[in-house]
């Protein structure tokens, strides 16, 4: 089959890869029928994450048809259309059953190599590196799921592919990020990052109440996109505005009650602090650059909440931990637990409340990949999401 | 003062509950007699004087850094070298001498530099017999050569010498916590591993599983075989690194259903083994399982060395095998991703079926 590759870093080539099989008796092959390009994947693209090999198959954001299935499997068979959450679980062992699915006890044969990195592990990943399980992705024409009695979702038959995708990471990833805001009637929500998970973090703190929602990025499409997809209330430019002062002008100088980090290890900065941390960054002295996360944490009101669903690799510098702590502010973070929210969200979709399919800019061959990853890097041609077609 | 009033409050103020933890993990883990030695690099950064020797080889160091470095030439013209030719290379000595008279003079225990400095000792030496052809002035290279080696010389004595006495004497002045909770490591060239995991099932099924030695080349990568020889008696073979492979008898000492089985090997093995694997039922009807194992190959002294350097290799095994225990348990099998179902490196893409072949 063919299948989008990892050959290094700025290296994306679709190749020749054998045809899944199954594995594990739990396991389904699906026949890719759409893919997307996550923004966590340019982290990869631009080699940032470590533990990638040559080779490797990547995509996390996936739907399809099953084609077969291991002799365990019950509640698939041949035929079903279904989403897959990019997180991979057991569902049997404690953290599943108390619905943190991404922190799946049992679902990295690579656990070893995450705990060294990290303390513990996470759950496995496709496509997302060794140390997150050596995983084949599925930007590719067919892809095996492990588990398949446990992550995929079954999806109506009146529902487009591009309305039931994201799904499998974005939707989820941007409404946990909202959902661990603890929003209550009146707050105010200030979200940096305009990318994919920014626009649903966005659409979402509006769908769980939010009174104001304030979103922060450099790109003037996006930021429209923000005000007229996702219904932001303001926006800010921080290449144009002085976010910190902005801010404080907009909530009565008290800061937003929440602050969402939908950026991650690559984020922008003008002027000094961010030829510091591109600096830092390169020589391998920070595994990050954080400065919108800095920002989020200076920002957020006394006793207010950050909320982190950017992703971060390892290990960071100047992260302002005396705001922190003498303002009582409340981090909440996670990969996302997507399992918990595929259900609910699938019904927010049917009941019209939202159409995800808002953020496609660029529809595109499979074949094509390369291509894809390039633009949505530089941001070329007003490019926020891009679904893979096989 | 601080470290004896640390000490004190230690010892002295322990309170009822904290004690109570302790026993209770010691006797969990049957390690008792181990578990109290400090593990040594603690130990390193207290107490314990540097002789006035090593002292005053740390200054002859900087001295000797500091003419290197500033005055390169005086020192080749002392040392019947060539001026030109040796400039460059003194000033890089030099640099050298300066760190490690630093270092010997601020590190509590400079055993690493010590042998440092043997080593630059041989360097230096080996710099003046190479210039023996070319010296200008082989009277003066021959002084430098004598002073080079009495110097070596007593470099060597103090190095060996702290070598020697590389476990630190119990002392008073040191701040052990006898109360604190210590990882066990080596004692006397046994290897004491363990590993340690929370399982989502009721502690009978867990211990039921455990029991039953069928389960064992299920989770158990090293094992190549075992057979049951006896009541509460069975033949280990384990795969060893290069194709090698360990034999031995292996039996039950203590079994108490649901909360330990005990074992040791018997006389005539390849190694020396004893282990356990404990269960404890906590709340949500989950049950730890720590599994602990302790090896000591034969071949002495040389053979205790030699698996210390490879402990972290078992222990990774160790905690990999309970890991998979643990998935048997809850989920019914061991979970493959396309980079690990086949052995070596390999990318995460869809193995193909002669890998997967070669890998059975």
């Amino acid at each position: 089959m063919r299948a989008t590759c990892w050959e290094g870093a700025k290296h994306i080539k679709v190749e020749d890869v054998p045809d899944p099989k199954i594995l594990n008796d739990g396991d389904a092959v699906l026949r890719i029928t759409s893919t997307a390009i996550c923004g966590s994947d340019l982290h990869l693209f631009n080699g940032f994450m470590p533990t990638m090999e040559h080779g490797d198959v990547l995509g996390h954001e996936f739907m399809g048809e099953v084609v077969e299935v291991g002799k365990k499997v019950k509640k698939l068979k041949a035929g079903d259309r279904v989403v897959v959450p990019f997180p991979i679980a057991c569902g049997q062992c404690w953290s599943c059953k108390n619905d943190l699915w991404s922190l799946c006890e049992n679902s990295n044969p690579n656990a070893w190599i995450a705990e060294k990195m990290l303390g513990h592990t996470p759950a496995g990943v496709f496509g997302y590196s060794h140390m997150l399980g050596g995983f084949a992705g599925g930007q590719a024409e067919y892809a095996r799921v492990p588990f398949a009695d446990v992550g995929p979702l079954k999806v109506p038959t009146d529902l487009s592919d591009e309305k039931v995708l994201f799904l499998s990471d974005i939707f989820p990833t941007g409404y946990m990020a909202a959902e661990m805001c603890g929003i209550k009637k009146g707050d105010t929500v200030a979200v940096w990052g305009c990318g994919p998970v920014g626009q649903f973090a966005i659409a979402s703190a509006r769908l769980l109440g939010a009174e104001t929602v304030i979103a922060i990025d450099r790109i003037p499409y996006r930021l429209r996109i923000a005000r007229e997809g996702a219904a932001a209330d303001i926006t800010i430019n921080y290449e144009e505005t002085n976010v910190l002062e902005a801010l404080k002008e907009l909530t009565g100088g008290r800061g937003p009650d929440a602050c969402i980090d939908a950026v991650g290890l690559e984020a922008h900065a003008p002027g000094l602090q961010g030829y510091y941390d591109r600096a830092k960054q390169s020589m391998r002295l920070e595994s990050d650059r954080i400065p919108a996360l800095r920002q989020a944490i200076m920002a957020c009101r006394n006793g207010g909440t950050v909320s982190i669903v950017g992703v971060y690799s390892g290990f960071d510098d100047k992260f302002p931990l005396g705001s922190l702590m003498n303002r009582s502010l409340t981090i909440r973070t996670g990969q996302c637990h997507v399992h918990k929210y595929m259900k609910p969200l699938l019904q927010h979709i049917q009941n019209g409340d939202i159409d995800p399919s808002f953020i496609i800019t660029h529809r595109i061959k499979l074949e094509d990949a390369a291509a894809g990853y390039d633009i949505f890097n530089h941001k070329e041609d007003e490019c926020l999401k891009v679904v893979l077609q096989p | 003062m601080g470290i004896e009033l640390h000490h004190e409050t230690a010892t002295g103020n322990g309170t009822t509950s904290s004690v109570g933890k302790r026993t209770e993990l010691r006797t969990r883990r049957g390690v008792e007699t181990t578990v109290k030695d400090v593990p040594r690099h603690y130990s390193e950064t207290h107490g314990h004087e540097k002789n006035a020797l090593v002292q005053s080889l740390g200054w002859f160091s900087i001295g000797l850094g500091l003419t290197e470095f500033f005055a390169p030439r005086a020192v080749a013209r002392l040392s019947g070298l060539d001026e030109e030719d040796y400039e460059g290379l003194l000033r890089a000595y030099g640099l050298r001498e300066l760190i490690a008279g630093a270092a010997i003079l601020s590190r509590p225990r400079p055993t690493y530099w010590m042998w440092n400095r043997v080593l630059g000792d041989a360097i230096d030496l080996a710099t003046l017999a190479r210039a023996r052809h070319s010296a200008n002035d082989r009277g003066r290279l021959a002084t430098a050569t004598a002073a080079v080696l009495a110097v070596t010389a007593l470099d060597i004595a103090c190095s060996v010498d702290y070598a020697r006495h590389k476990t630190p004497s119990v002392d008073q002045h040191t701040s052990r916590d006898e109360e604190s909770y210590k990882s066990p490591e080596m004692v006397d060239g046994t290897q004491i591993l363990s590993a340690i995991t929370t399982i989502n099932k009721p502690v009978a099924e867990v211990y039921a599983f455990w029991k039953n030695p069928q389960n064992y080349p299920r989770f158990m990568e090293n094992l190549d075989s075992i057979k049951i020889t006896g009541n509460n008696q069975a033949h280990w073979k384990i795969k060893a690194p290069v194709g090698l492979s360990v034999e031995w008898d292996a039996t039950v000492i203590n079994d108490v259903p649901n909360e330990v089985i005990e074992w040791r090997s018997l006389d005539g093995g390849e190694i020396h083994n004893t282990g356990s694997v404990r269960f404890r039922s906590i709340s949500g009807d989950r049950t730890e399982v720590e599994l602990t194992s302790q090896i000591k190959p034969k071949g002495g002294p040389l053979g205790a060395k030699i698996a210390k350097v490879f402990s972290a290799v078992p222990k990774t095994q160790l905690s990999n095998d309970l890991r998979r225990f643990k998935q048997l348990i809850e989920v019914g099998e061991i979970i493959k991703s396309d980079a690990s179902a086949v052995t070596g490196m390999h990318p995460a893409r869809p193995p193909r079926r002669s890998e997967m072949e070669a890998t059975q």
